[in-house]
């Protein structure tokens, strides 16, 4: 709540507020350096914020880290699994420090849930984009998750790959009842499998809503060139819309 | 509260990573070994050549067994904790419930694994092939590895603080670090053959404590106990000087963003 960040003169995040539920989806949507990343580092404990808190499940993250790290993941496509281990020894590894019963199960269950379970013993750095994208989401979601935080999870995938993630994402927030919080740039994914977008501008959210019917709000066909809007003149949209 | 299964987590990843590579492996025991093997040959010839009867093997074999103890002690925490900064895991590892505490205390126990294989295979040759005999330390070897892995740890920690506040090129600072240390610890030669001023710092490092009560009972005397106590004590206070160093720059880079930054383009 009242999150900002600040290095030495530049503000990043600047007073951003918001709440993910258990079943939502939620993009976080923004141009470059509107702050996305800032924010998913300080939800995870990574980066501490100048001012503001943050409660995961009712639990402060300044004050009972471990605690509140429990029920959460992430992946990244900067922070690939490391690629010296196997998936399998990653996926333990990671399995141990989230604290994840029946671990050798819940291994297997991820291995199938996004079907790379022949890279059980493939270490991580001589997969394929792909498959290294469908292993960090295994790990993402070895600990079953209340808040799951995916940063750009299908950058640089083909459309076909990037189709499978994002239905094996939706599945899984289906059936575990996750809140997720999703950052990308791809409007039409957004659109697709989001149930709510913060827009960001300059470390601030600009605009809220669904994502189906937000650009008509503003006067704008798609999501795509709302987006742009608020990348090029989000002066313009300040205290506008419906 | 700490979590066994955390820290287990931290020395099962540093087995894999040893297990599956025998780059790893090999500097566990070779250069221990390759140290051994030199150091047995020259102590063999020094004791040939020199008429005094004076017998070289347990002060200067012993020594550099005890001294390559404590690198590889030190090594071992450094390692591991590098193992993190080469595969660039920081931003997955500290984005878990992992504590410091427990991340800390999964690196000193890898290190105790490792140093283990490497102080055992330095006693199989030296003992076997240079007949190095413990006997000559007594019960007083247990302290002497006690001071020495005490410091091994902290010097280990230092170490890991430095690299995670200056970034992965200050690994290079890490590798001469025992270099540098050893003729201040005096490890082949009494502490008063160096300078005053060089004393004042010997007098700080616990290893130093160690050699000069090794050559006491060598040259037919008793290591003073107040010197050993002072040594172990150095080397508690400087593992805890050590966490909290490596707490105070953890919480630096949490606050600066430069954990979630890290790696070899934008540390450096």
């Amino acid at each position: 709540m009242n999150l900002h960040k600040r290095y030495g003169e530049t503000i990043a995040v600047d007073g951003v507020s918001f709440q993910v539920e258990r079943n939502e989806i939620v993009g976080l949507l923004g141009p470059n350096g509107a702050g996305k990343t800032t924010i998913i580092n300080m939800v995870l404990g990574i980066l501490e914020p100048t001012a503001g808190t943050i409660h995961i499940e009712g639990v402060d993250i300044a004050t009972h880290r471990g605690q509140a790290l429990e029920r959460t993941n992430f992946t990244a496509v900067y922070a690939p699994l490391p690629g010296n281990l196997t998936v399998y020894q990653n996926l333990r590894f990671f399995g141990l420090l989230y604290g994840v019963r029946n671990l050798a199960e819940r291994i297997d269950e991820v291995l199938q849930q996004f079907d790379i379970a022949r890279f059980r013993h493939t270490k991580c750095g001589v997969l394929s984009s792909g498959e290294q994208t469908r292993a960090g989401l295994a790990k993402a979601m070895l600990n079953q998750p209340h808040l799951l935080l995916l940063d750009e999870p299908t950058a640089s995938l083909d459309p076909a790959s990037a189709r499978d993630i994002r239905a094996g994402i939706c599945e899984f927030a289906g059936q575990e009842a996750v809140g997720v919080l999703w950052t990308s740039h791809n409007m039409v994914e957004v659109e697709k499998v989001c149930n709510r977008v913060l827009f960001l501008s300059h470390g601030k959210i600009l605009l809220e809503g669904d994502p189906k019917t937000l650009p008509r709000e503003y006067g704008k066909e798609t999501l795509e060139d709302l987006f742009i809007t608020v990348a090029d003149e989000p002066l313009t949209l300040e205290g506008n819309g419906a | 509260m700490m979590r066994l299964s955390r820290i287990a987590a931290i020395l099962l990843r540093q087995f894999y990573l040893i297990r599956g590579s025998p780059a790893r492996l090999l500097p566990l025991f070779v250069w221990a070994g390759v140290d051994i093997v030199l150091w047995g040959f020259i102590t063999r010839f020094l004791n040939a050549i020199n008429p005094s009867g004076l017998n070289f093997i347990p002060t200067l074999l012993g020594a550099v067994l005890l001294w390559d103890f404590f690198t590889r002690v030190m090594y071992g925490v450094t390692t591991t904790f590098l193992e993190d900064v080469w595969s660039r895991n920081f931003l997955n590892l500290f984005a878990t419930p992992l504590s410091i505490s427990e991340y800390l205390g999964g690196l000193v126990i890898s290190s105790i694994a490792t140093s283990s294989i490497g102080l055992a295979v330095m006693l199989v040759l030296a003992i076997v092939a240079f007949g190095l005999s413990f006997f000559v330390y007594g019960l007083l070897l247990i302290p002497f590895l006690l001071v020495l892995f005490m410091s091994g740890i902290a010097l280990g920690i230092l170490a890991c603080a430095l690299v995670l506040r200056y970034g992965p090129a200050a690994e290079w600072f890490v590798w001469p670090i025992p270099a540098v240390l050893s003729p201040f610890a005096a490890v082949f030669y009494p502490l008063s053959t160096l300078p005053k001023w060089m004393q004042y710092f010997s007098y700080a490092l616990p290893p130093s404590h160690v050699f000069e009560s090794m050559r006491s009972i060598l040259a037919g005397g008793s290591a003073s106990g107040i010197n050993l106590l002072w040594g172990l004590s150095l080397a508690l206070l400087y593992i805890l000087l050590a966490g909290w160093y490596f707490t105070r720059i953890y919480r630096h880079a949490i606050r600066t963003g430069l954990i979630a930054r890290y790696s070899a383009e934008t540390a450096s």
